[in-house]
């Protein structure tokens, strides 16, 4: 069972949503939670045996799909992805506990259960067109989710979100399929796995051109500006479960594929357009950090908020040295924890109030004393506050791009207080203060289904806060792998100078020593 | 004093004719069966349809093996020419009639399956798509090309509403422009070559070097816009959604993959001598032909209201997609145009099938045709089941992976981009894009909309066993498309690459 435990994650989901088109819409939501929980506990079992020492893939799986023409159905993970298997796992499973839709409940958790088989499934694929494949598959539970539960203008968020990540993908599915010629050409034979292609060493200007039609996809996805107008709609419209898989899971795709692909295929375009990108991931951080202060809508404070976090973790990711790729795929984790609580939280009030305006608000720390503190604590997590677990990774993202850029950083790290700012006053505007509204005195505070999704996220966001070393090790052994692949593959020599070389240098410990 | 002619049975190979002439006689047959007792149940007539067909299909798989074994094989004065192309495009011909035949065991009566002549025309018509591409003789594809296209437009104004017989007299008139064009330009090239015979034409052309490239470049033309109504290439399509919706669902979704599976061929071994030899103005033409198709067509599509003529509009775009496989010319992308017809024949019948299924006799008040989009929604929670598969049809439809015509689609733009053609790879991949957009708003009325009372009682009225049974074979074809593809991908490129393509 251990060498197919890769394939029992990813096709358990889908057999077990199969299997429950035949569940009496009565007990959909407990054979959800079942089917879930067994998940998250073999994702569990899946962190028991990962031996973390090692920087490879591991649980690799192979079996030929289309051999003419080089596609293999080609499964194993690394440090990188292993966390944010378990987090979608965890999310899934924590979404499905705090639902409270009634309308087609069926219907949403066959859905949740086939979104969990393409999330798991993209983290999970070593093979360019198998990724591809859960890539796009995701996209199709979640045009469901938000088109079918979403608010009034949900048709249009739908639609607007397949289109622009289906346009996004296509693009870099041309480039793929370059990459499989150039492979082709190099060796005689088809190939699209991503292990094989790490080998292949490209001319700077083809690079450059792979790495745009990549970034086409990925930066859809993330979304980076400018290409986040899809972001505030969908979740907008989304239900409180769409939004919740989206910020916490959905948008890591991105930026996980940014360090899967990106990175390691095209390191010399990587540091080429690294400049370009940091520019454009300080905007992202500033901009929809300036647009969060002015919503007056609580849910797309939260959703500026993750666009902000989400430049952190490109800046992060493109400092290209083991501190700032850590860093950003601990942030991926930390942000995928603390926003999916704080949409969790929305969604509470939401389903008491039927409203999201600050305005509507105020005073409820008197009303609601667990949920303001709950919500307290995760809105320190969001800011950053050292000792939660955000601070970790800002603070490694930051930390790797300093190496690149004084001026840089120094203008990103602006961002953690613009970000206290907006995070702050819509506290203020919707906890402190007399109760003004006579709907709100009566409210009822968070009930005992609701802290049993809560609870464990405060507890990871305080315990990673404090001990981040469990995830941040496996993390950082394969972070290290990929940037001494970087180097070593670096042509130009900005990209030597960038890139550090971990043979000769001692920056193996220089994370651990950080803390 | 004349020789007396002597030819040797053996040496006409008249067997190389069996896949067509089992198709004849099968038409015969019904007809006899018709002389003897008339009034008979249309279910025999499928049946034996169906059984001629088995046959039909078990000749070209047996012309299959003896091709990889002893190469192509002439016959009947080098007329008939049994080639990769010419089998594998009889294999997608009769597979497609298989599926559509059984179409007619309908639970609801429809005026054209009490004929038997109905039946025997669609052999006729098989026979001469079969014809058609069988053959590198011009005549005798122009025979093949007409036999099919009277039979067919008989069949289409055998549907006897006022809208069938527009579709059949617009489909004749245009057809009718499109074979002379055909004759013309065939004529041009017989007059500067002596001969009838593409590769013969092809010799001699390339013998004296293109001298006479004004006179080649105007029988191309003719020769394109001919194919160009038969492919329904903009700009020569603009018959092609008003006879889809003036031909019932199921001969629509027909229309939309065997006809053109024999164009494409047909267009295969004409054109890519030419584009092979360097003749820049056809590349151009290509070129601009295949990216206006493609886009102007998905670009209308986005506009309709009706699902039949979306999906006109669809299989117009589709075509123009897999057409830049002519343009390209490489063995790669010959072998993806057969597979991507392959995946599209399953899936865009099941598509049309899907309409078919749901076709009332009357309108109902306010319904201005057919299969407005307003029918299918909220159909999720009337019936989930057929809500689940058309969602799937429109997906795969789109390129969404892992269905079948992703496969398509991506080897077809691997096929452009091993070819250099890199700009033609994203406007292949945007168009995708854009088309993404028709096939979401059918799923957007299925899955998000609140059903519609009025049409409620309309859905599955015209569902048998037999088309349940057809719909199914679509689906599952759809779905594990991914286990075909390696199989298909194997044999497809070991046909085309040994035809010289």
């Amino acid at each position: 069972m251990q060498e197919h435990i890769l394939s029992i994650l990813i096709f358990f989901p889908a057999l077990a949503a199969m299997l429950g088109f035949v569940v009496h819409k009565d007990g959909a939501k407990a054979y959800g939670i079942t089917v879930a929980g067994i998940e998250f506990f073999l994702s569990l079992w899946l962190w028991h045996i990962y031996d973390p020492m090692v920087s490879g893939m591991q649980f690799m799986e192979s079996a030929p799909l289309v051999s003419a023409f080089g596609i293999n159905y080609l499964v194993g993970i690394d440090g990188i992805s292993l966390f944010i298997i378990i987090l979608a796992t965890f999310f899934t499973l924590i979404g499905i506990l705090s639902l409270t839709e009634t309308r087609r409940v069926k219907d949403m958790i066959i859905t949740l259960l086939f979104l969990e088989m393409t999330m798991v499934g993209v983290f999970a694929a070593l093979d360019a067109i198998v990724f591809y494949v859960f890539w796009e598959l995701s996209l199709v539970p979640m045009l469901y989710i938000i088109g079918a539960w979403g608010g009034p203008l949900r048709i249009y968020a739908s639609v607007k979100f397949f289109l622009y990540t289906f346009t996004g993908s296509l693009i870099m599915l041309v480039g793929m399929l370059f990459m499989a010629y150039f492979y082709y050409q190099a060796t005689g034979q088809w190939s699209f796995s991503i292990l094989e292609w790490y080998r292949l060493i490209l001319p700077a200007n083809f690079q450059m051109w792979l790495f745009a039609a990549f970034f086409m996809g990925f930066a859809i996805k993330v979304p980076m500006f400018p290409f986040h107008t899809w972001l505030p709609y969908a979740h907008g419209q989304a239900p409180t479960i769409g939004s919740v898989i989206l910020a916490a899971i959905l948008l890591k795709m991105g930026t996980y594929a940014f360090v899967r692909f990106s990175l390691p295929l095209f390191p010399d375009a990587a540091v080429a357009f690294m400049f370009p990108i940091a520019i454009l991931a300080i905007i992202m951080i500033i901009y929809a950090a300036m647009v969060a202060y002015a919503q007056e809508d609580i849910k797309q404070v939260v959703a500026y908020s993750s666009i902000s976090h989400m430049g952190v973790i490109i800046l992060g990711t493109f400092a290209m040295n083991v501190e700032g790729i850590s860093g950003s795929v601990f942030l991926m984790i930390a942000h995928g924890v603390v926003s999916g609580a704080l949409f969790l939280l929305v969604g509470v009030i939401y389903d008491r109030r039927h409203t999201k305006l600050m305005s509507e608000f105020g005073g409820l720390a008197s009303v609601m004393p667990r949920y303001a503190t709950i919500f307290g604590i995760m809105m320190m997590a969001s800011v950053g506050l050292p000792l939660t677990i955000n601070f970790v990774g800002e603070f490694l993202s930051l930390l790797g791009f300093y190496k690149q850029s004084h001026s840089y950083t120094l203008v990103a790290g602006t961002a953690i207080i613009v970000g206290a700012i907006y995070m702050l006053s819509a506290y203020k505007k919707a906890f402190f203060g007399p109760v003004t509204k006579e709907e709100n005195k009566h409210l009822k505070d968070v009930n005992r289904t609701e802290l049993l999704g809560l609870i464990p996220l405060v507890v990871i966001a305080i315990w990673l806060g404090v001990y981040p070393k469990p995830v941040l090790e496996p993390i950082n052994n394969s972070v290290e792998a990929i940037v001494q692949l970087m180097h070593d593959k670096a042509q130009t020599p900005e990209a030597q100078k960038r890139i550090p070389n971990l043979a000769t240098t001692g920056t193996m410990n220089s994370v651990s020593e950080a803390h | 004093m004349l020789e007396p002619i002597t030819v040797s049975l053996a040496s006409l190979n008249v067997t190389t004719m069996a896949p067509m002439l089992i198709a004849i006689v099968g038409a015969l047959t019904i007809l006899s069966i018709d002389l003897f007792k008339d009034g008979l149940h249309k279910s025999l007539y499928v049946m034996v349809a169906l059984l001629f067909l088995l046959l039909d299909l078990g000749a070209v798989v047996d012309f299959g093996t003896i091709f990889l074994r002893n190469g192509t094989v002439l016959g009947m004065f080098n007329m008939m020419l049994i080639d990769g192309l010419a089998i594998l495009s009889q294999i997608i011909i009769v597979v497609a009639s298989m599926l559509f035949i059984p179409l007619a065991l309908t639970s609801k009566r429809f005026h054209e399956y009490n004929y038997p002549e109905y039946f025997a025309l669609f052999l006729f018509m098989i026979a001469g798509f079969q014809f058609m591409v069988a053959t590198d003789n011009l005549i005798m594809i122009f025979i093949g090309l007409e036999t099919a296209s009277l039979a067919l437009y008989t069949l289409i104004a055998l549907h006897n509403r006022s809208k069938s017989f527009e579709a059949a007299v617009k489909y004749f008139t245009m057809g009718a422009l499109a074979a002379g064009f055909f004759a013309f330009g065939s004529m041009v090239l017989y007059a500067i070559t002596g001969s009838v015979e593409i590769n013969q034409i092809a010799l001699s052309l390339a013998k004296d070097e293109y001298a006479n490239i004004g006179y080649v470049l105007l029988g191309i033309t003719f020769l394109l816009a001919a194919f160009g109504f038969k492919l329904s290439m903009v700009p020569f399509h603009t018959w092609t959604p008003d006879v889809y919706e003036g031909s019932s669902a199921a001969l629509a979704g027909y229309m939309s993959i065997v006809p053109k599976v024999a164009g494409f061929v047909v267009a295969m071994r004409l054109f890519e001598f030419l584009v092979h030899s360097g003749v820049v103005w056809l590349q151009v033409i290509l070129y601009i032909i295949v990216v206006v198709t493609m886009t102007a067509s998905n670009i209308w599509a986005l506009v309709q209201s009706d699902v039949k003529r979306m999906l006109a509009y669809s299989s117009i775009s589709h075509a123009g997609f897999v057409m830049a496989a002519i343009l390209i010319g490489s063995t790669q992308s010959n072998t993806g145009l057969f597979l991507y017809w392959a995946l599209f024949s399953f899936t865009n019948l099941g598509a049309f099938t899907m309409l078919w299924v749901n076709r009332q006799k009357n309108l109902i008040a306010g319904q201005s045709s057919d299969h407005p989009y307003e029918k299918f929604s909220g159909m999720i929670r009337t019936m989930p089941m057929a809500a689940v598969v058309m969602a799937l049809f429109m997906l795969s439809l789109a390129g969404v992976p892992p269905f079948a015509l992703f496969w398509g689609k991506m080897y077809m733009i691997g096929a452009a981009v091993s070819s250099g053609y890199t700009v033609l790879a994203l406007i292949m991949a945007l168009n995708s894009a854009i088309a993404a957009y028709y096939y979401l708003k059918l799923i957007v009325f299925m899955f998000m909309k609140e059903p519609m009372a009025a049409y409620g009682e309309n859905y599955l009225l015209n569902a048998s066993l037999s088309l349940k049974t057809i719909i199914g074979i679509a689906a599952v074809a759809t779905i594990f498309a991914v286990i075909a593809v390696n199989p298909l991908l194997k044999v497809i490129t070991l046909f085309v690459y040994n035809s010289g393509y």
